[in-house]
């Protein structure tokens, strides 16, 4: 049952071939037994699951439920959720209960979805490797030597080794799309705006966005469903309306235009990469579609743009751990400073204090105009770049990633290496459009994904084409032989 | 610089004003004042990692109408700032406030100097920010506690130029700023539970000098008084510095008014560099010509128009009509008696007498005033109908102030109708004039002078004998007739 898509389980649900409590008792255990070498949930809320899963066979024998209703799911530790530890992975929140429910979790368990646990993350979503996590680093099911990717390694590494059949992740500057890609999965960034961020511990508030990270495009779209719309507590989510991401599955992709950025299959690119995005171009020229070369010519500044302003937001977002309401103190304060000081050096890992070092800094007085400004405004032309290139195309395809998941350790100490590999991730940010990423293959066993990039509030499309990608391929069935 | 240098006062104001909102400004929290500590803090006043703030129209409604009333611009957009700081009472580590484009710039409010002249105060701009809550330092030993209450109340900074040279007219500004929020409705005023407060900039420069001296930022005045009082502190502070060869450093300095003394609280080099940056979790505010259109159409008669019409159409004196356009309280009152009673001076000298007498005796708000507008013009109605005298008057209103009823029960009940009849006036006139023979004499052999108080003594007589119930003009009439035969 644990190879089983969401899509597959509610089926199984519906015809009551399985129950809810027997689904999630199965989950539990394979998330307990695989926990231990995987690493890749911070929480695993057991007895609460069962409980729910209960309550879920009780409304389904009612008729009280939905589609979903009883399906397993984990979420991303960066969500709030209501009596339940809300780490962020790092030591600064490692005893935090979350007081709320944020609006996605609110949303997915008004559904019926059983939470199974908190997966792990890089600290406060910032990182590519998920080793920056205080709780230790979740590993690559399809070799534990390397790294699942981030910041939702996590969830990337529990989705693709089966102990849960979809996850959550946020997306700041990759961080759903490029576990996704190293793991073998598929993970959708939404337009931003479009998934409520209320409740989503934030890293850079203009450019985060959650999104569903599963097996396949259709149970995506399943998610999407879920946790897509309007949220009165989020001022900048979007009131605009929300399409069945399910209805244009099936539609055909013939004649659809599709663009390639020459900027993205640069010198960067890893030529065993580019050779298996290459046959996924064709698999989608097969199935009608068109390919022109497009130009983004100002890519190769997102990376020093979302180094300012991602910084610089998060800067200011992480003052609020203090050690005053909540969070880690420091023992023994000898005063208001050294509270501060304190508190924060032992709570935040060297990453996350590396960040708000450069964000303090590019706010500066005296720097804010060479830095955060200037950032703003090479945002500003890579979103033109892009209202350009949709004007000619309908959606955009190229790699998610550089190469496949690098080793433990790799790049750890090279943070610059490290930023650089999200090079094909980070614009759809800037710009805040959806994206998602796809299995496509493989190179010496280790998955490689590609991404399909929409315009604004484009989801339905860019969906629609993964779908019929994989209706052609089975990439994405694949289960890594430890884990089948 | 020697001792005969003359020296000019800059005075420029912030004035923060909180708005009268019934919840936070991007949170779903009360704002009432007085609650137990924390019992009006949600998860986004907590700053609770994940929320989110949402803004409160009412508090962009508010600071367009302010913007409208002093005739400044009100850009089509503005935007939200985070102002980052550490403090235990601010919860986030920042301050949502407006930094570049704020809501509202470029406006001016006319004050009074003096008698005869008038003065133009620019005010560069006023912008919507969030309140921090409070630090309590002194009730718990060793340690300071936060009652975040306060956080998140919306208020709108007033900053003006530096456009006042002296303390008197830093007030009379302040007035003016306090008296038009009370009249649009955006803000109560209260001073003594914050809800109008002000940081006073302040500097000297030798008369004769373009260039600003060093200012000092005087911090959280928050009654007139105290204001005046510090300003003229700090100005001669200054002044001793400069003349004795020191230098005004800039800085911050706090009002002690126990002491009445101002002290630094922190220096420029200890200054916050406060990193504003626009806040992505806002949207930009956006006012359309409607907006401002139907925001124009709900503002009300402001102060200075009710004074003017209060002089030409009321034939009331300049006094008058700035005492009573204060505040809308007062003026609603005034012209609720006015409409009662179409007499206009007698209703002044009514609220600005015993009303205004009485409250303050009693330390109680024209709001909660045991004597309505009605009661008093009803009353009003009945001195001006020979009912009762102005002097019974008295009387009635203070039975009326101590909860006997309406001024018709009163006069009731108490048996206070004016004797009116002139049989009985008369009746008990002769008596006077019978028990007070020597004086009778006296008056008789009177200039006209001394006649006309010897006649005072008289109608006090019998004044006396009819408890006060006999028509003065009746008596004083009566008198006169029976004296000079």
């Amino acid at each position: 049952m644990h190879q089983s898509t969401l899509a597959e389980l509610s089926s199984a649900l519906e015809s009551k071939k399985i129950s809810s409590e027997e689904l999630i008792r199965g989950y539990i255990e394979r998330c307990k037994k695989h926990n231990v070498s995987l690493n890749c949930f911070i929480t695993i809320t057991e007895d609460e699951a069962i409980k729910k899963a209960k309550i879920a066979d009780k409304n389904r024998a009612r008729g009280n439920h939905t589609l979903l209703t009883g399906v397993p799911v984990a979420q991303k530790d960066i969500f709030c959720t209501n009596g339940v530890k809300t780490t962020c992975g790092s030591k600064m929140l490692s005893n935090f209960i979350a007081p709320y429910d944020a609006t996605l979790v609110k949303k997915m368990n008004e559904n019926g979805f059983v939470m199974l646990g908190k997966t792990n993350m890089d600290e406060f979503a910032m990182g590519s490797s998920n080793e920056t996590s205080f709780f230790g680093p979740a590993k690559n099911p399809w070799n534990n030597d390397n790294v699942p990717g981030g910041s939702s390694g996590g969830s990337a590494s529990a989705v693709a080794a089966r102990l849960c059949p979809a996850a959550t992740g946020t997306d700041t500057g990759g961080s759903i799309r490029q576990p996704a890609s190293f793991c073998g999965i598929t993970g959708l960034k939404p337009t931003y705006g479009r998934v409520s961020r209320y409740g989503m511990i934030a890293f850079a508030s203009s450019l985060d966005q959650g999104g569903p990270m599963a097996q396949t495009a259709e149970d995506v779209a399943l998610i999407m469903n879920v946790i897509a719309g309007y949220d009165g507590n989020d001022s900048t989510s979007a009131n605009n309306k929300i399409e069945d991401y399910t209805k244009n599955l099936n539609d055909s992709i013939k004649g659809l235009k599709i663009g390639l950025p020459q900027q993205y299959f640069d010198k960067n690119l890893n030529n065993d990469v580019a050779n298996l995005v290459e046959n996924g171009i064709k698999e989608l020229e097969k199935l009608g579609a068109k390919f022109i070369d497009v130009d983004l010519p100002h890519t190769e500044l997102s990376i020093p743009a979302y180094y300012v302003v991602a910084p610089a937001e998060c800067s200011s977002n992480l003052s609020r751990y203090d050690g005053i309401r909540f969070g880690h103190r420091c023992n023994e304060p000898k005063d208001l400073k050294d509270l501060y000081c304190r508190s924060r050096q032992e709570g935040f890992g060297k990453e996350v204090k590396r960040r708000i070092m450069i964000g303090t800094y590019v706010l500066s007085a005296g720097y804010y105009d060479a830095y955060y400004l200037k950032a703003q405004k090479v945002r500003q032309i890579i979103r033109n770049d892009f209202k350009e290139v949709f004007d000619k195309v309908d959606l955009l395809a190229g790699p998610t990633t550089t190469g496949t998941a690098f080793r433990l350790n790799e790049k750890l100490n090279d943070p610059i290496s490290m930023y650089l590999s999200d090079i094909y991730t980070v614009s759809a940010n800037l710009a805040g459009l959806p994206a998602i990423s796809i299995p496509s293959g493989f190179i010496n066993e280790l998955p490689v994904g590609m991404q399909l990039i929409g315009n604004h509030f484009q989801e339905s499309l860019i969906i629609n084409v993964a779908h019929q990608y994989q209706k052609a391929t089975d990439w994405h069935k694949k289960i890594p032989k430890k884990y089948e | 610089m020697n001792k005969n240098t003359e020296w000019q006062t800059i005075i420029g104001l912030e004035i923060h004003a909180q708005l009268a909102t019934k919840s936070k400004i991007f949170s779903g929290s009360s704002t009432k004042y007085g609650a137990a500590p924390n019992t009006q803090a949600n998860a986004v006043d907590l700053g609770l990692p994940g929320v989110l703030p949402v803004i409160n129209e009412q508090a962009i409604f508010m600071a367009v109408k302010f913007g409208l009333a002093i005739g400044a611009e009100i850009p089509k957009k503005s935007i939200f700032a985070r102002k980052n700081y550490f403090y235990p009472d601010l919860p986030k580590g920042y301050q949502i406030s407006q930094f570049e484009l704020p809501i509202v710039s470029n406006g001016q409010i006319e004050i009074d100097i003096d008698e005869n002249n008038k003065k133009i105060i620019r005010i560069t701009r006023a912008h919507l920010e969030e309140d921090a809550g409070k630090s309590n330092h002194d009730d718990f030993l060793n340690n300071t506690g936060v009652d975040l209450n306060r956080a998140g109340n919306p208020l709108l900074e007033i900053v003006s130029e530096p456009d006042m040279n002296n303390a008197k007219e830093a007030v009379n500004y302040l007035k003016k700023i306090h008296s038009l929020v009370q009249y649009l409705k955006i803000c109560d005023g209260n001073m003594q539970e914050g809800s109008f407060r002000c940081d006073a900039n302040v500097s000297i420069r030798p008369i004769d000098k373009e260039e600003l001296g060093i200012r000092a930022e005087i911090k959280n005045l928050n009654s007139f008084k105290f204001i005046e009082a510090a300003i003229n502190y700090e100005v001669d502070r200054q002044i001793e510095l400069i003349e004795s060869g020191k230098k005004v450093v800039q800085e911050t300095r706090l009002y002690d008014p126990n002491k009445n003394e101002t002290r630094s609280m922190r220096s420029k080099e200890e200054a916050n560099d406060y990193r504003y940056f626009p806040d992505p979790d806002l949207l930009p505010i956006l006012i359309t010509d409607e907006t401002k259109k139907k925001i124009k159409e709900e503002i009300p008669e402001l102060p200075d128009i009710k004074r003017k019409r209060y002089i030409s159409e009321l034939d009331l004196s300049k006094y008058d009509s700035n005492n009573l356009t204060i505040n809308p309280d007062i003026a609603n009152y005034f012209e609720e008696t006015f409409r009662i009673t179409k007499e206009a001076k007698m209703c002044a000298n009514w609220i600005m007498g015993d009303l205004s007498a009485s409250l303050n005796k009693n330390n109680i708000n024209l709001k909660d005033s045991p004597v309505s507008a009605k009661m008093l013009g009803e009353m009003i109605n009945l001195i001006k109908n020979n009912t009762i005298s102005g002097k019974i008057a008295k009387v009635v209103f203070e039975a009326m102030w101590n909860g006997d009823g309406n001024a018709k029960e009163i006069i009731e009940n108490k048996n206070l109708q004016q004797v009116t009849d002139s049989k009985e006036i008369e009746k008990i006139v002769t008596e006077t004039i019978t028990e007070n023979k020597p004086q009778v004499e006296q008056y008789k052999n009177s200039s006209d002078e001394k006649k006309q108080k010897l006649i005072g003594f008289f109608v006090g007589k019998v004044m006396k004998k009819s408890k006060g119930k006999a028509n003065p003009s009746q008596v004083n009439e009566l008198l006169r007739k029976k004296l000079d035969n």
